[in-house]
């Protein structure tokens, strides 16, 4: 158990590479946070960085107050989970888990005990005299976690471990990964590019784009104010609607025509607004503040359905559990005055 | 796969025996001429032979030479197969290690490979030669009188020297291409659990090498026994008189110097027993071997 501190790390490659930008933040003890964000944004870059498998190009990353930018892998008290689980084709599962306690110098008693224990807990003990090729891929990945847990590390480390899994695996081991941190309390960073996995799991979320964190919070905080359009778009599945529109006289409107209710009343000029499409309903009457809607066609998901269309002109796409008013009876939306989101045109940003 | 259809069932067949004809003439009937030949007393010219049935086996397996040189070949035989398997293994773990320039690199070790062994050892006279060669001036200057051709070891000792120079790089491929096998997130796997590098080596890279080294290890032996046979020649000059040698190269000496034919031939018929046994070793061990995957 730890806390974690990175102070504006940076990651420049030699071929002038900018991976990670000014990261800077702080991990509280028992925390579990998720590095999420499109592949090559540096999330494992910055994963790697805290193992030590990637040099820290400046500065500091400290465990528990001991900077560890110059301390070897082994040495820093960190378990790592791999993508493809990385365990040792050559030796059974029970020389996977214990291998890392034996070079740490512990006796042979010690490691039987941890390594039965933590086999039980993970219900691996059948497994323990088979070798990886031996295994199915859930079971790998159980015992790629065992090897990460035996060692009771400081901080836990996970590199998209479940992406190998299917969809039905992966949903199962995601609660058990979570269950897994809270009862052992070990602070963990956890990197997906799997927005449902970093909403579902993580205390905070780290959401990064192009090496730079673009925000921070927790997963409330993250889908109900996304601090740019980039957060508004990645997280949330449909992705947050965004169209164009502008302040006129305190009131904002759609540049395809019609007013959309707002808390604030924002100066003048072009914004970019964001509306979840959750949060709107759609109707067959013309109601006070609703809007005209052409309606497309359905995804139909079974409990849910998205309904695509257009909405002053532009894509709109709605999720709904309504049954009567889809099809060509959806000619109107109306929209939840609290759930607008205006971000700035050009950069990007929140604008409250 | 594709499937071709021929009219006739002859037509393969034909298509066949250029092949089967090569392997018969070269392989076979020279195999068949040895087994033959080890049971007959033959003049030199070839004019006559008596049949002495095991006489040819017996006066090998028991004359004082023959046991010598055999002694000789298994203990050449290890010392190359050791040499030239640790030396190129230290080579591909350093070069695994490079970061820059690792192409041009590998390719310099590699090149030697390129060469044939008689070249081989004729590097090897003009590095040990007795008036220029500069491996004679170093063992000078330590006070080691090293005299090529004419001291039994001196000459030994050259003679492993040149083929396992021969032998590394193709060892050094095998090996770089093994090390490169292992994947990416084992070795790092193994740096968080293990802080010391020989032991990450040893514990994790090694066995992944194994069957890499044990494959090599009888081809090393079969280089070692047979395919030496242009190095010593050349170091020897064709003159072997006291310095040492295989028994590939006694095969030659008695046959073609000593006019032994028949000796010769039961020589080498004991050689291909011997191939035909590693060949089975290395067969088996292949079927059984575990497939890391």
């Amino acid at each position: 158990m730890a806390q974690v501190t990175i102070s504006s790390v940076n990651k420049i490659y030699p071929n002038g590479f900018h991976a990670v930008k000014d990261a800077d933040f702080h991990i509280k003890d028992g925390e579990f946070i998720v590095l999420v964000g499109p592949s090559g944004c540096g999330k494992s870059t910055l994963l790697r960085m805290f193992a030590g498998l990637e040099d820290i190009s400046t500065g500091e990353i400290a465990i528990d107050d001991r900077v560890v930018n110059d301390v070897d892998p082994a040495q820093r008290d960190i378990a790592m989970v791999f993508q493809n689980y990385a365990l040792y084709p050559h030796m059974t599962v029970y020389k996977n888990m214990a291998y890392g306690l034996k070079r740490a110098k512990k006796s042979k008693e010690d490691i039987e005990i941890a390594v039965q224990k933590v086999a039980k807990m993970l219900d691996l003990t059948p497994l323990l005299d088979r070798k990886p090729s031996q295994l199915s891929g859930g079971q790998r990945q159980r015992v790629a976690m065992g090897r990460a847990i035996v060692r009771s590390p400081k901080l836990f480390l996970f590199d998209e471990p479940l992406s190998n899994l299917d969809a039905k695996l992966r949903s199962q081991m995601r609660i058990e990964v979570r269950r897994l941190q809270r009862d052992l309390g070990v602070t963990s960073v956890y990197v997906t590019h799997d927005q449902v996995e970093a909403m579902t799991m993580a205390d905070r979320i780290v959401v990064l784009n192009a090496g730079k964190i673009e925000q921070i919070g927790t997963p409330a905080q993250i889908y109900q104010s996304p601090a740019s359009v980039f957060v508004a778009t990645f997280m949330g599945a449909p992705p947050m609607n965004m169209l164009e529109g502008g302040f006129k006289d305190g009131t904002l409107t759609l540049s395809g025509g019609g007013v959309i209710p707002h808390h604030s009343h924002g100066a003048n000029g072009p914004v970019s607004i964001g509306i979840r499409p959750e949060k709107v309903t759609l109707q067959a009457e013309e109601t006070p503040g609703a809007l005209p809607f052409t309606y497309e066609f359905t995804e139909d998901l079974g409990a849910v359905k998205l309904v695509h269309g257009l909405l002053g002109g532009e894509r709109f796409i709605v999720h709904t559990h309504e049954e009567a008013i889809i099809g060509d009876d959806a000619k109107f939306l109306s929209i939840d005055g609290g759930s607008v989101h205006v971000f700035d045109v050009n950069t990007g940003q929140r604008i409250d | 796969m594709k499937r071709v259809q021929f009219r006739r069932p002859i037509f393969p067949f034909l298509l066949l025996i250029p092949q089967l004809a090569i392997i018969a003439v070269f392989f076979y009937w020279p195999a068949g001429e040895a087994i033959r030949g080890s049971f007959y007393l033959e003049d030199p010219f070839g004019f006559s032979s008596t049949y002495v049935g095991m006489d040819n086996y017996t006066d090998t397996v028991t004359g004082s030479e023959y046991v010598s040189v055999a002694k000789f070949t298994l203990g050449f035989t290890a010392v190359v197969a050791f040499f030239s398997l640790a030396l190129a293994l230290l080579l591909a773990v350093k070069a695994d290690s490079v970061l820059r320039g690792a192409k041009t690199y590998r390719t310099l070790l590699m090149w030697v490979y390129a060469i044939a062994p008689p070249v081989a050892g004729l590097f090897g006279i003009l590095l040990f030669d007795q008036a220029i060669g500069p491996f004679t001036k170093i063992a000078q200057s330590i006070g080691w009188d090293f005299k090529l051709g004419v001291n039994y070891w001196d000459s030994a000792t050259a003679m492993v020297i040149v083929a396992v120079w021969k032998q590394i790089p193709i060892n050094f491929i095998f090996f770089l291409a093994g090390m490169q096998s292992v994947p990416m997130a084992v070795r790092e796997a193994a740096l968080i659990d293990d802080p010391s590098g020989p032991s990450r080596f040893f514990h994790v890279i090694f066995p992944l090498l194994a069957p890499t080294a044990f494959f090599l290890l009888i081809i090393n032996i079969t280089y070692a026994l047979f395919d030496t046979f242009g190095i010593i020649d050349i170091l020897h000059k064709g003159e072997p008189g006291n310095n040492p040698v295989t028994l590939v190269y006694k095969v030659y000496l008695d046959g073609f110097r000593g006019n032994d034919l028949g000796g010769s031939s039961a020589q080498s018929v004991i050689l291909m027993v011997l191939v035909l046994i590693l060949t089975v070793v290395q067969f088996r061990f292949m079927e059984r071997r575990v497939h890391y995957t």
